[in-house]
């Protein structure tokens, strides 16, 4: 199957890979997983003081689209307040990198790590 | 001869619908059917019967793929149970499974990129057996427990385990090769 473009230039020059210290102040990590293709991924966001998502890291292992959607994210999520980041949905991504039918898991995957990244970040933070 | 495409895979093959399986009678039960249906024997009828032998000898095939091969096996007895695994779209494993799994990977990538055929045969040695001990817990969930959200859970953790498994295999092949 053809990648689509936008989908290798994330794959070859994903944005944003690594970790934050567990530690670091605002930090949160989602991490999910797909079975259909035992991709993993971790996102994590730091976010600062007003609520704005400063930075996001992620650790995929997976597919090119699974890498490429995570990567995307990481950009997407940056600016956004933790309540926008979750407005993020999975056709989004998925239109984005022009993804085929049988890899929309892949951004499903992406948005449900967002989800759990801020999930993780209310658990932390108690409003 | 004729096959009623509509009974489950277990009954089509004479099996109690377990995930203990008897490998040897599923063989010979396949092979048993195989010989009935093969298209061969139909070759000589007429086009509807041709079709029919054919439809007969794939449905045939297919279930002893599925019943054949543990993960596959489960899945199907927790179809039959009316319980969808969610592979798409279930991604919130425990995190404690998803970082082992993180770790796993981790080790692996990294055993390749040093070319330690040596850590990844260990990788692989025990990835066997903790495969076997969720397996073992998958039989315990479906066949005495009958729990099957539970055994759901299993087998999307078995499907990562599998595809580590698979990830381990091409590595050392492609430093062996």
């Amino acid at each position: 199957m053809a990648y689509s473009d936008k989908v290798l230039d994330h794959y070859e020059n994903p944005r944003n890979v690594g970790s934050f210290g567990k530690e670091e102040e605002g930090v949160a990590t989602g991490m999910v997983g797909a079975p259909a293709c035992g991709d993993v991924m971790k996102l994590q966001i730091k976010v600062g003081k007003d609520g704005v998502i400063e930075d996001a890291k992620f650790k995929t292992y997976g597919c090119g689209s699974a890498i490429a959607s995570s990567s995307l994210v990481t950009e997407w999520v940056k600016g956004k307040t933790i309540d926008q980041a979750l407005d993020i949905k999975n056709t989004q991504i998925a239109e984005e990198l022009a993804l085929p039918p049988v890899k929309i898991h892949c951004s499903i995957l992406a948005e449900d790590a967002i989800k759990a990244a801020v999930a993780d970040y209310r658990k932390k933070h108690p409003a | 001869m004729s096959i009623d495409l509509k009974q489950d895979h277990f009954s089509l093959f004479g099996l109690p619908r377990s995930y203990a399986l008897d490998e040897a009678a599923l063989e010979a039960a396949w092979h048993g059917l195989q010989s009935q249906v093969h298209p061969d024997r139909y070759a000589h009828l007429p086009d509807v019967d041709k079709r029919r032998a054919m439809q007969w000898a794939t449905h045939v095939n297919e279930g002893f793929r599925t019943l054949q091969k543990p993960l596959s096996r489960a899945r199907y007895l927790l179809e039959l149970a009316g319980v969808d695994v969610g592979a798409e779209t279930n991604t919130a494993m425990s995190p404690e499974f998803l970082m082992e799994q993180m770790e796993w990977r981790e080790a692996v990538e990294e055993a390749r990129q040093a070319a330690e055929v040596e850590d990844l045969e260990q990788l692989h040695t025990r990835l066997l057996r903790h495969a076997r001990a969720v397996r073992a817990e998958l039989e315990r969930q479906l066949d005495v427990e009958h729990d099957h959200a539970a055994a759901a859970d299993t087998v999307r953790r078995l499907m990562f385990i599998e595809k580590l498994q698979h990830e381990i295999d091409e590595a050392l092949l492609a430093l062996e090769g």
